[in-house]
């Protein structure tokens, strides 16, 4: 039975699919090969979230070896949510990636863009299935290098320092993570996360578990974008190709959040991190400050893409919030705005890049009067911010509510209170938008360029779709989150 | 334990902070990426060096053998080494187009370049 090697196939498939690309050499079939293994990922993701709801976990054991021996894929309600996030992205990102990738890079590295996006969903989906600690390393590498090079395919020549900058800070997180396996290997004699679950109530010196503890999170918390180890998100996502900004901004960070979730739920448990450790009100406090600092910060930015960079790393704010409440119900909330602001900043981003197509840029000069020229997607875009800000009606509202029911169930009144008082400062971003888009007069002389291609904008609208689908009927993620949430706080423990 | 029973972990935190300390004090690209092969270079060390037990031998069953060393943390630094060396190659070659595109590797002189764009 193939259904049987989902798990394991949800990373190899694309793994070999990028070194056939790369020896078809044509930008077509790339294009044709990467759009068939973004489906066939979806639906296995699909099909195994479906599966892991009934049946409870899955375990796969690599090459037959049984865990804790060899590499276990072990799949929940909360992986495998995470798995249909990244595969799903993929998917809506391809048709759209055709045109958008002819225009903003060159014909003969097309085929080359094609493979390194393959290599990064392998990476992405292996992080997120792999209950080894070590195997998640080397996903993280291969989803890390393979962005590095994504984001230096953009036009303008920053790009390549974005992708510099970028490539020391998540080497450096990505070191900074492995030191704390090590650590955690060297106390309990494994690298499973489940058995390493299992051993650690029997470690006498916590001093190492405590001080691998530590590693990881710094590591993660820069592959994350934890404020204030965000500084390499902004320039990456604003000059990288307009799909990488996409799929990137739905998807890396969003595995790196699960990862941070697995370690602190499953491996070491809520009690010894949240009772026993200040990690927290450390966790709460940085949080809270990428709420205002950032969210500030994407007020004053001159580009579209970057004012939608900094404003996501408020947006992980929130979930990183979720999470430092340390319960089910705030774990809850932060895996469903994982989902939710996944998807609106997918959109969001999938909108930018057809303006970008048609502008020659997202500079908000460029965006004068896009309401009379480009209608539809100013629209779009306008719901898409309204999720940004967490309107009712929309999805950004219904995790956010998770978020702040949680806090108040918590009796944490001042986390609902910078709650609430950011979402001030998502309106003023949002409203930049608005200003520009709808109250300015088009650039004089300007070509008036109408909407983009309909191969572009079906994907973005049918985000944005999902965004207000997602906000009317909320309970689908709700019920999701919820049941993984319950998955990582109960796996080993 | 003392001083120079713990001496292989000192040696690899001096390493590790070496590294780190060239990433974070150079301005040249090239520099940087040096300091950061020497801050991975001292986690092969942390992985590797307890793995070996004084008078371990090799982990083959042999009849008359008792103490064998832990080979597994060798073997992922086998991999560890593999994503260095592509993460250095990658880091190089980024370095090569920055200088073909800025026609400097320093730091500093970027960052002006890229203000006077803005």
């Amino acid at each position: 039975m193939p259904a049987e090697h989902f798990p394991v196939l949800l990373a190899v498939v694309p793994l070999v699919a990028a070194p056939l690309i790369v020896v078809a050499r044509s930008g077509f079939l790339g294009w044709a090969i990467a759009f068939a293994v973004a489906a066939a990922t979806a639906a296995m993701s699909a099909s195994l979230l479906a599966r892991v709801t009934v049946e409870g976990t899955i375990s796969y054991a690599i090459g037959s070896w049984p865990p804790p021996w060899g590499i276990e894929y072990r799949v929940d309600a909360a992986n495998a949510l995470v798995a249909l996030l990244v595969s799903a992205m993929a998917l809506v990102a391809m048709p759209y990636a055709r045109r958008s990738v002819t225009a903003e890079i060159g014909q003969e590295r097309q085929y080359l863009f094609y493979a390194l996006l393959m290599l990064c969903l392998s990476g992405l989906l292996g992080i997120a299935l792999t209950g080894d600690a070590f195997n998640l390393f080397v996903f993280l590498e291969i989803s890390s290098l393979a962005t590095y090079v994504l984001i230096a395919l953009g036009r303008d020549r920053r790009a390549l320092t974005a992708a510099y900058q970028y490539l020391i800070l998540g080497t450096t997180g990505a070191t900074l993570y492995i030191i704390g396996v090590g650590m955690l290997y060297l106390a309990t004699g494994t690298l499973n996360f489940a058995d390493m679950a299992a051993r650690l109530d029997g470690v006498a010196d916590t001093r190492p578990l405590v001080v691998g503890l530590a590693f990881i999170t710094a590591g993660i918390g820069l592959k994350l974008a934890l404020f204030p180890l965000h500084a390499w998100l902004p320039n990456a996502y604003t000059y990288a190709p307009s799909v990488v900004s996409a799929f990137l901004a739905a998807t890396a960070t969003k595995v790196s959040l699960y990862v941070l979730m697995r370690v602190y739920f499953s491996v070491f448990g809520a009690d010894a991190v949240f009772r026993d450790l200040p990690i927290g009100p450390v966790l709460a406090v940085l949080s809270v400050a990428a709420l205002f600092v950032a969210s500030a910060a994407a007020i004053v930015q001159k580009d579209l893409k970057r004012l939608l960079a900094f404003s996501s790393v408020g947006q992980i704010g929130y979930i990183t919030l979720g999470i430092s409440l340390g319960s089910a119900t705030g774990l809850a909330a932060a895996m469903a705005h994982v989902v939710n602001h996944g998807i609106t900043k997918g959109a969001l981003f999938l909108l930018a890049g057809a303006m970008a197509l048609r502008l020659g840029g997202t500079g908000f000069d460029r965006l004068a009067g896009l309401g009379r020229t480009m209608p539809v997607a100013a629209f779009a875009f306008v719901l898409g911010g309204l999720s940004l800000i967490g309107v009712p009606g929309t999805a950004g509202f219904a995790s956010k509510w998770a978020l702040v029911a949680a806090a108040m169930g918590a009796g944490q009144w001042w986390i609902v209170a910078a709650v609430l008082l950011s979402s001030l400062l998502a309106v003023a971003y949002v409203w930049r938008f608005v200003e520009c888009a709808y109250f300015r007069e088009p650039p004089a002389g300007a070509p008036s360029p109408g909407e983009a291609p309909w191969e572009m904008t079906a994907p973005a609208l049918a985000m944005t779709a999902a965004v207000v689908a997602l906000g009317l009927h909320a309970t689908p993620v709700l019920d999701a989150a919820t049941r993984a949430a319950a998955a990582l706080m109960g796996a080993g423990r | 334990m003392s001083f120079l029973g713990h001496f292989s972990y000192w040696a690899t935190v001096f390493v590790m902070m070496t590294g780190l300390y060239i990433v974070i004090s150079r301005g040249n690209l090239v520099k940087k990426l040096v300091g950061l092969g020497i801050f991975q270079t001292s986690v092969y060390l942390l992985y590797v060096a307890p793995g070996k037990l004084i008078g371990g031998t090799a982990a083959i069953v042999t009849p008359g053998i008792t103490l064998y060393s832990n080979p597994l943390p060798h073997v992922l630094i086998l991999t560890a080494i593999v994503v260095g060396v592509a993460t250095l190659a990658l880091g190089l070659a980024l370095v090569v187009r920055i200088r073909e595109a800025y026609g400097t590797v320093d730091e500093d002189e970027l960052l002006a370049a890229d203000a006077k764009d803005d």
